[in-house]
């Protein structure tokens, strides 16, 4: 089973998988491996890492030397293809600051001008193709943040429910990092992270100084291989009843080959040294012949019976614009939380009037992202230092975790949850911006003396980004808009958005921190600190860290999945990406949507087996 | 993807500056009144990323032999040569400012007005000055007129306009050449190499940093 197109479907899969990042990649990877027949849908194109990623291309070849463009928001070589804060022919629909009307998001015009911003690639692997890479987990406190401050939503289930899954997801993608012990901050199992890179000049310097203002600076988690992954002991760990899935993964595993500290992953990795789905998890499970993938399939609605079960999912060959039907004994959503959300409404039925699974009303809701806010610094310290290779893994090699917990549990802080704090700088391949603006420390120089200015101040600079959590609430939903459709006829999404004063006292603290560790640190900041949290906060979506939206739940009044993922209105139907989130904490989420996903389709399977679904 | 952190501070405090900029008339007069927009297409979202580009490539260029004399020559006031590398023009500078200047986005299309009329100005300061064409006139006579423009917020209000735009022909300039093998070689740019491993800061700039 492979790449099919859409004439050559089998009569009927066991499971269909909607969508192909990080929640599509990891279902299908675990229904695969237990011998499952899955046919996976993807709405952009077919997209190979190995072949297609420009490793080492440099600036200096690359249209406008790799700036920023509305075409390529975070630079020419950025691997996102098909989308990116746009898709072309599928608008959503937000709000300008000061006006009431709804207006499409513009394809230029981003950034705080509208109240929502939604990131969506149209390729086989989505946004994990050009991701962060970060990977932290959640702590005991994330799932449970009302139990502990009063506010938001508990999860159904415990950090100890989702701990064996931590492992097992970060030995499958590779995962390099270090076990500190730090509060609400988890160890992984011994063995399973593995070893961090050195840290940078500036990332020590950083380290010194915040532990004289009690901050910690640890080392980051990164989907990284620092090293080859032990591809004897871990695919008999992860499949132990498979012999099949052992030698998939095995295989797979030694064509990963280990970081050479060398071109950004945001590029995607042909050496397959980062998770990226296309690499990680698509290739084992097709290798097991339980496959299907369907490029180019934008599904629109989730089918469903006279007795209310899901039997398929029809979706538009975009190729040929045609119309599809297929079928399944399960259907599962991995499309990202707004777009599955955007399926459930839009799949409307006598049996379910208000959208599919959507008997609590609660599909839409609960839209989260995460707080982010950033400042700069120029740090003398760094001036003129001896030229050396600070590239390494290209992120952050070290970052601060929240640390003050016990503060806000005294209740001595304005503000109830915690930030984990970003860095970086140093001696990065030059940009066309690089030196864009340095008037304010040369004087205005040029000739002879600036050349001489920028060698002095190349490396030297440093930025700080505060990543923190948002707290659900009710003015923070996505809908379907009563008017718009897209160009496959599918309605499309508009987005309430907004901050409360929560993350907007947040977002002034980070501020506050921020201009602290670059003034101990010696230096200046190169803004003043927005110490006005409105205006310190990015808007929502800018993160990309958008989840919620189809929240689970011990109550189907309130929710709309069990803690299974499961519909409690529809059995044989699974939303497994960040759409189940009931709290967003300040670890970005991508690992979670994979430990999650994984624990999820372990009960799918479970179910199937007794015969439940 | 949450963007990730890198040093592109003094960008956005460029871009904080143009757009301080923006908000004055004469600024404004410039941008609306530089240039035709470019018809132009982008290189859209789905571009082949293993290619070579080139200037003129994807969206004709726009200086005319004229402009580009006067542009090449700005460049070589902005980086010149030294012991360490080489001047602007011998890396081309002018063409990467053509093509942004010639692209069709908005950031470009505003930057276009303010580049071709600051050429413009250029020339009649020049002219009117040492009647000569920028091109021609000696070292000395090209820093008399670049020293009442190098920092706007000291330029005099009559050369504030002009200031900004040498701020933003400097940031191009900056651009075209730090982003090239000859710039990453002058300011120490050494990675994008694979390595085994990755050893982390020699004794030397930890020594340099304070941290041995």
């Amino acid at each position: 089973m492979p790449f099919i197109p859409s004439t050559k479907t089998q009569t009927k899969y066991d499971v269909i998988v909607v969508g192909s990042g990080a929640a599509g990649g990891q279902t299908a990877y675990v229904l695969a491996a237990a011998g499952v027949k899955v046919l996976m849908l993807e709405a952009g194109r077919r997209y190979d890492p190995v072949s297609e990623t420009p490793m080492f291309s440099t600036n200096h070849h690359a249209p406008l030397r790799g700036s920023p463009t509305p075409d390529k928001p975070f630079g020419f070589f950025d691997a996102t293809v098909g989308g990116g804060w746009r898709v072309p022919g599928e608008p959503y629909v937000t709000k300008r600051p000061g006006s009431d009307a709804w207006v499409e998001a513009s394809a230029t015009d981003v950034g705080a001008r509208q109240n929502f911003m939604w990131w969506r690639p149209r390729m086989l692997g989505g946004r994990t193709n050009h991701w962060g890479r970060f990977s932290f987990r959640m702590g005991e406190y994330d799932f449970k943040p009302r139990s502990r401050d009063g506010l938001g939503i508990d999860w159904p289930f415990d950090y100890k429910d989702l701990a064996p899954y931590y492992d097992k997801v970060e030995r499958l993608i590779g995962v390099f990092g270090s076990n500190e012990g730090l509060e609400n901050t988890p160890n992984s199992s011994p063995g399973v992270l593995l070893p961090p890179p050195k840290p940078r000049a500036y990332e020590l310097l950083a380290k010194k100084v915040c532990a004289k203002i009690g901050i910690p600076v640890i080392p980051s988690h990164v989907a990284i291989l620092s090293q080859q992954q032990d591809h004897q002991h871990i695919p008999k760990m992860l499949h132990p009843d498979s012999p099949a899935m052992q030698k998939a993964l095995a295989d797979n595993m030694q064509t990963r080959l280990a970081c050479m500290w060398a071109t950004h992953c945001v590029r995607g990795c042909a050496i397959k040294a980062n998770y990226q789905s296309t690499t990680v998890h698509i290739p084992p499970a097709l290798a097991t012949g339980n496959l299907d993938i369907i490029t180019d399939a934008m599904v629109r609605e989730v089918s469903v019976d006279d007795t209310g079960r899901a039997t398929g999912v029809y979706y538009v060959d975009k190729k040929t614009r045609a119309d599809f039907h297929v079928k399944a004994r399960v259907v599962v959503l991995a499309a990202s939380g707004c777009e599955s959300a955007r399926i459930l409404l839009n799949s409307k039925s006598a049996h379910f009037a208000n959208g599919l699974a959507n008997s609590s009303g609660k599909v839409g809701r609960y839209l989260m992202d995460t707080v982010g806010s950033g400042l700069g610094g120029q740090i003398p310290a760094l001036e003129n230092a001896p030229v050396h290779n600070e590239d390494g893994a290209m992120t952050m090699h070290m970052y601060m975790p929240w640390w003050k917990y016990k503060e806000q549990a005294a209740g001595k802080m304005d503000f109830p949850r915690g930030y984990h704090i970003e860095f970086g700088g140093g001696r990065g391949m030059p940009e066309a911006g690089t030196f864009f603006g340095m008037e304010g420390f040369t004087g205005g120089s040029y000739g002879k003396k600036m050349k001489e200015d920028l060698r002095r101040y190349y490396g030297s600079f440093v930025y700080f980004a505060g990543r923190g959590e948002m707290i659900p609430n009710d003015d923070s939903y996505c809908e379907i808009d009563a008017e718009k459709n897209d160009a496959w006829g599918i309605p499309v999404l508009r987005f309430h958005w907004k901050w409360s004063e929560h993350e907007e006292r947040q977002a002034a603290h980070m501020q506050k921190t921020f201009a602290e560790i670059i003034e101990s640190m010696g230096g200046r900041v190169t803004s003043p600190p927005q110490l006005d949290g409105k205006q310190a906060i990015l808007p929502g979506g800018f993160i990309i860290h958008e989840v919620g939206t189809t929240c689970m739940g011990s109550d189907p009044k309130n929710s709309v999945l069990n803690q299974f993922c499961q519909a409690w209105d529809v059995k044989n139907l699974f939303v497994t990406d960040g759409g189940p989130f009931v709290s967003n904490a300040d670890k970005n989420p991508t690992l979670t949507i994979m430990a999650n996903a994984w624990r999820a389709t372990d009960h799918l399977l479970e179910e199937m087996r007794k015969g439940n679904i | 993807m949450n963007p990730i952190p890198t040093n592109r501070l003094p960008r956005r405090q460029a871009l904080k500056w143009m757009l301080a900029a923006s908000a004055t008339i004469s600024m404004l007069d410039w941008r609306s009144f530089g240039a035709p927009a470019v018809p132009a297409k982008g290189y859209g979202l789905d571009a082949n990323l293993l290619e070579t580009y080139n200037p003129g490539d994807l969206w004709p260029l726009t200086l005319t032999e004229a402009q580009r004399r006067t542009a090449t020559a700005l460049c070589d006031v902005i980086i010149p040569a030294d012991s360490k590398s080489p001047a602007a023009s011998e890396l081309h500078v002018v063409d990467f400012i053509d093509e942004w200047i010639s692209a069709p986005y908005p950031e470009q299309q505003a930057h276009r007005g303010i580049i071709l009329k600051g050429l413009d100005w250029m020339e009649t300061e020049s002219a009117k000055r040492f009647k000569k064409t920028f091109a021609e006139l000696t070292g000395q006579e090209q820093h008399a007129i670049c020293d009442a423009i190098c920092f706007a917020p000291k330029a005099e209000p009559e050369f504030r306009t002009a200031a900004n735009f040498f701020a933003l022909f400097r940031n191009l300039t900056t651009g075209g050449f730090y982003t090239t093998p000859a710039g990453w070689k002058d300011i120490g740019y050494v990675g994008n190499v694979a390595l085994q491993k990755f050893d982390g800061p020699p004794p030397e700039v930890l020594k340099h940093v304070g941290l041995m």
